[in-house]
């Protein structure tokens, strides 16, 4: 019950956060003003609150002053409210007896008359301090955390967390969308700065997983569900049908020669359209698992029923291939998550001036990564969709990047990943390599260093966005070729650049599903389209809700170094909880007073954690603390004002509200 | 000597007058314990006769009906300083009650509602030197509690039978209840009501019914079955009587103790069973609330936070 | 209208969403009108009709709400109580004679902190036009 009990003693903390809230809000005389207020013993201002002695005044004015209530004027509890609830513990008081007041950021940062900002900071003191008068003694609850962990998506972040996890000892669960693991690393040609091999420090990673006895790897699977609360999930997911039995299939390979169709006439996606594949597959010859699948959508067998299924009389005795395998579901209860979905690259087709998919010797980098790879389409070997080598290369940089129309947000890694394209086609080719750029964002280590090889290489860089590709030839010596339009800001005029080959640095985006994916794991979204960080300084793989964690470009654009810090510290943040054991929670749940309540069931429906249910032999709901986020939905749903919620009660608010009018 | 008790009305229908006599044969055990000293309605006593009365000589006084005009607020304030115990008998009193929605416009509104243009009634008249005067009709209907000091509250429009028994024995039990209290249970009807069970767990209404647009079941539960029942939110102690008529609570037993502004809460749990997150849904969902001060206010819109209307005034800054 | 008044604003602000985005507007520094006070709740689910009602009661000039985008609640559905509730509750106050520029509910995610400003700002001036709200006056007492 939360009534005044007893003699209510204050003591009010102003904050003068050096001169962030001094230099605009009256701390003198907004302590002066609490100092008067009923029931405050004591009030006093200090430069730093969060600083040891700032927390040494509660401590002491505690045991000293008898008080039994605390409200500091200071910054947003987001911030703070741990430190001045533990200080307040440590002077011997409950921590809930502890009350805020943000006249940081909610006051002095965001106004700039001082008389105003001060009039506000008195108001919203004066209802704290009538607010905490009406507070009670709580204890934080505790959950206990399994010591399972889901890892979504198997690129090289998902890889690198599902490792780091499973040599902690922790079982781990990879699901993967793909019929491999690997992502878009596995697409690469080599990696910047050092033009590593991609592949060849991709796939010992990848052999790992495989082989790792605390990894569960699901490919081709999907999760679709997901309940429970931290340190509980229950997930399901989705496995899709290879047709191919894993259990069974060796790897040999031969299934996919032994198919009917002699030519190959699916475009291959892994190699990004520009050669083809069959309708059983795998999709680079590293995949793990070594599995084929098959595309029911292009199978002979599926589509007419009239196959000679050539596939499955190689397979043999092995009788690996089964064409009647069916989706399965899987439950799995995990104590947290790292999500490490991914990105798209930017659909080029967007932006329909630079000719991709009208011209066919424009193409997106992605593309070009297959192309130079040895074991591409091409063998490595630079042909363009016309027939022939080029002799000149323009790479155009920012491609829905750092643009108003399209994407506002720098990408990151498409500067590094151009010098790296402009240097492998060179070097493949020989031909002339213009890169046209806006700046050239080249901060990591050894990329400074790398730019400076480019530019020993001859290749031409040009300053100027790109305002066209065109093949509409002015002069005679453009013809046949692809002509760029650029203004080149550094020399001053525009330019008309005739090359046979055109190479579009598309941006990074958010994958088209990160909405529905993000609604699935309820969690939130950056404007950008991006999974949002907890904090971006301080928390940039916690999430929003408790237990979820993000790992590589799905929380925004960074290259591999970065991808793999960013997973190593999602699976350290997940192996502190699991290790723990268990977590504390915030004691901020709603219950249901028995007594008062008359058993209409209004609130059985309202919670979304179906943490209310009816006990049917004393015709009264009940709470489960445990399920309760504490959103107090159901508080206000109560018509008869039965159920409360703990640091958020109506008699706390009304105080609050009560005491910001007072002077109205 | 018997204990003295006065009866008086005030803002009312007369309804809770009648209540008092729905006692029937219980009303002859009442009138053998207690002496009636003054009850308008029934016996011939005058003002005077209570003006000439000892301070606090009336052991209790029920007074019921809002107070709207400065006669019932002088009345008031005699039975008062008259009376031991002064008990605000039946929602007018304790909360406005019907009278209540006149706050919805003011004394002018309603005159111009009453005799339309041009007739209004003179409030002095004068004949053969003296003069005769009408009391003032007040802007704002008020509880009884805003004018004087009330001991206890007999709810209900108008209180039963039971209830009426009840606080009568309460308050001659040698321990009675703490000051201020609500004479009836402090929970909600749903305890009481016979259709209980028959409320589902997971209720979702597209749009709210009025009893004459259905058919309406005998023992299901009304909420369920679309009607707008306000039992959820209102105090227990009526035995359901409206609901075992076929007729949804329509919360003249005011609200448990614990909430402060009845209408304020209702519209809190009603919405939260009104079933869509579409907001075009809800709109069209409300059209079958066509007034919510009405239907959530009916009886307590005086004690409400907002209190009454604000009205447009012909100086720009109204009241 | 007395050139002294400033409209007095009683904001219920949600921890996940708006509580945030005013938060990230103080540290980006974004400047706005002096006018509202906010209180805290973890979810604009929690916000009982009867804490606007109490402070229209108590003299506020307006009541702003804010929580997450539909779809986007960090407790799933609370938000979408708040709306059907908030919608019902407008038909009331309006009944009651408060112009429907004094109650307002917005939808403000984290990352939104210049729509605080904007939201704040715009309201702040819409009620400076419109006058102090005005107060229940009963004569009888």
């Amino acid at each position: 019950m939360s009534e005044m009990n007893g003699t209510v003693r204050i003591g009010v903390y102003v904050c003068h956060c050096g001169t962030n809230i001094a230099g605009i809000v009256d701390v003198k005389a907004l302590t002066h003003y609490a100092a008067g207020l009923p029931n405050v013993a004591v009030a006093r201002d200090y430069k730093y609150m969060c600083s040891d002695p700032g927390q040494d005044l509660i401590r002491q004015d505690i045991r000293d002053q008898h008080l039994n209530r605390i409200v500091v004027a200071s910054c947003s509890p987001h911030l703070h409210e741990a430190t001045f609830r533990n200080a307040t513990r440590a002077g011997g008081l409950n921590p809930f007896f502890v009350q805020m007041v943000n006249i940081r950021e909610h006051d002095s940062w965001v106004h700039t008359n001082h008389a105003e900002a001060t009039l506000k900071a008195i108001d919203m003191v004066r209802a704290a301090v009538r607010r905490v008068a009406y507070h009670e003694a709580l204890e934080k609850g505790r959950v206990s955390i399994r010591p399972e962990a889901l890892v979504v998506g198997g690129g090289i972040a998902g890889i690198h967390a599902a490792l780091t996890m499973a040599n902690a000892g922790k079982h781990v669960y990879l699901v993967e969308r793909e019929p491999t693991i690997g992502g878009h690393m596995a697409q690469f040609d080599k990696t910047f700065p050092t033009l590593d091999c991609s592949a060849c420090i991709l796939t010992p990673k990848m052999s790992a997983v495989k082989n790792h006895p605390n990894i569960t790897l699901w490919t081709y699977s999907d999760v679709t569900a997901i309940e429970g609360y931290v340190g509980n999930y229950n997930v399901t997911v989705t496995r899709r049908p290879r047709y191919v039995r894993e259990d069974l299939c060796v790897g040999c390979l031969e299934c996919l020669e032994a198919c009917v169709y002699k030519q190959a006439k699916v475009p291959d996606e892994f190699n990004m359209g520009l050669s083809k594949r069959r309708p059983i597959y795998i999709p680079f010859p590293q995949a793990v698992p070594q599995t084929p699948v098959i595309d029911p959508e292009t199978c002979i067998q599926f589509k007419s029923g009239k196959c000679k299924k050539t596939c499955i009389e190689v397979c043999g005795d092995r009788h690996a291939i089964d064409l009647y395998m069916q989706p399965r579901t899987e439950h799995i209860e995990v104590g947290t998550v790292v999500l490490a979905t991914g990105f798209q690259t930017y659909d080029a087709r967007r932006s329909p001036y630079y000719g991709y998919g009208h011209y066919p010797n424009v193409y997106t980098a992605l593309e070009i990564e297959r192309l130079v790879n040895a074991s591409g389409p091409t063998g490595g070997e630079v042909v363009l969709r016309t027939g022939g080598h080029p002799k000149s290369v323009g790479i155009i940089h920012c491609v829905g990047s750092r643009d108003e129309n399209t994407n506002r947000w720098c990408s990151r890694v498409c500067c590094m990943y151009s010098l790296k394209l402009a240097h492998l086609l060179k070097e493949h080719t020989g031909a002339e390599i213009f890169n046209f750029y806006i700046d050239m964002r080249t901060p990591g280590k050894g990329f400074e260093e790398f730019y400076q090889k480019l530019l020993s290489e001859h290749v031409h860089f040009i300053r100027g966005r790109v305002a066209e590709v065109t093949d509409a030839s002015l002069h005679s010596s453009e013809e046949g070729q692809l002509v760029i339009r650029v203004e080149d800001t550094l020399a001053g005029f525009v330019r008309r650049i005739p090359v046979d080959m055109v190479v579009l640095a598309t941006g990074l985006e958010p994958r088209a599903d990160a909405q529905e994916v993000r609604r699935l794991f309820n969690i939130t979204c950056s404007n950008e389209g991006f999974f949002l960080e907890r904090h971006p300084k301080l928390a940039p793989v916690q999430t929003f809700t408790e237990g979820i964690f993000l790992a590589g470009c799905c929380q925004g654009p960074k290259d591999i170094p970065d991808t793999v810090a960013q997973a190593g510290a999602a699976a350290a943040e997940a192996l502190a909880l699991m290790d723990a054991g268990y977590m504390e929670t915030e004691p901020n749940t709603a219950y249901v007073v028995e007594e008062s309540c008359s058993g209409c069931k209004t609130c059985i429906s309202v919670c979304p954690y179906h943490a209310i249910s009816f006990l049917d032999e004393r015709q009264v709901s009940a709470i489960n603390p445990v399920l309760c986020k504490g959103c107090g939905t159901c508080v206000a749903a109560c018509p008869s004002a039965t159920i409360r919620q703990h640091l958020f009660e109506d008699e706390q608010i009304f105080e609050e509200i009560e005491g910001i009018l007072e002077y109205a | 000597m018997k204990p003295k008790v006065a009866f008086y009305w005030c803002a009312s229908c007369g309804g809770c007058e009648e209540a008092v006599l729905d006692l029937a044969e219980d009303l002859l055990e009442v009138t053998a314990l207690v002496d009636i000293v003054f009850w308008p309605v029934a016996l011939d006593f005058k003002e005077k006769d209570v003006e000439g009365m000892p301070d606090g000589s009336i052991a209790i006084a029920f007074i019921n009906g809002a107070i709207r005009t400065s006669d019932q607020q002088k009345m008031a304030r005699l039975l008062r300083a008259k009376s031991e115990l002064v008990v605000a008998f039946g929602v007018c009193a304790q909360s406005g009650g019907v009278p209540g929605l006149a706050n919805l416009t003011d004394a002018a509104g309603i005159l111009e509602e009453a005799f339309g243009d041009g007739v209004r009634p003179e409030r002095e008249y004068r004949v053969d030197g003296s003069s005769v005067t009408l009391p003032k009709l007040f802007d704002t209907v008020v509880p009884l509690s805003a004018v004087i000091p009330v001991d206890y509250y007999v709810p209900g429009c108008p209180p039963t039978p039971k209830i009426v028994a009840g606080a009568l024995t309460a308050l001659l039990d040698p321990h009675p209840p703490a000051k201020g209290a609500v004479l009836a249970p402090d929970h909600a009807l749903c305890e009481e009501c016979p259709r209980r069970d028959s409320r589902p767990q997971e209720l979702r209404l597209e749009r709210f019914r009025r009893v004459s647009e259905t058919v309406l079941d005998t023992e299901k539960c009304l909420l369920a079955q679309g009607v707008l029942c306000l039992g959820a939110a209102t105090r227990a102690g009526c035995e359901a009587r409206c609901i075992a008529g076929n007729m949804p609570c329509t919360g003249c037993f005011g609200p448990p103790s614990r909430v402060r502004d009845f209408g304020g809460k209702a519209i809190g749990a009603i919405a939260s069973v009104l079933g869509s997150n579409d907001p075009d849904e809800v709109e069209r969902a409300l059209e079958s609330i066509p007034d919510p001060a009405g239907t959530f206010y009916r009886y307590s819109l005086p004690t409400s936070f907002l209190e009454r209307r604000r009205m447009e005034a012909s100086n720009g800054r109204g009241n | 209208m007395p050139e002294e008044y400033e409209p007095k604003i009683v904001a219920f602000f949600c921890n996940w969403c708006t509580y945030l985005a005013a938060d990230l507007a103080g540290t980006s520094r974004i400047k706005y009108a002096p006018n509202t006070r906010v209180i805290r709740v973890m979810c604009s689910g929690r916000v009982d009709p009867q804490f606007v009602l109490d402070a229209f009661a108590k003299g506020a000039d307006g009541v702003l709400i804010g929580g997450c985008h539909p779809g986007d609640c960090h407790y799933q559905e609370g938000n979408y109580k708040a709306l059907r509730r908030f919608r019902l509750l407008q038909r009331l106050v309006s009944q009651m004679g408060i112009e429907p520029e004094r109650l307002r509910l917005e939808w403000i995610s984290a990352a939104e902190g210049d729509r605080v400003r904007a939201v704040i700002d715009e309201m702040t001036a819409q009620l400076k036009a419109l006058g102090p709200a005005r107060r229940s006056h009963a004569e009888a007492a």
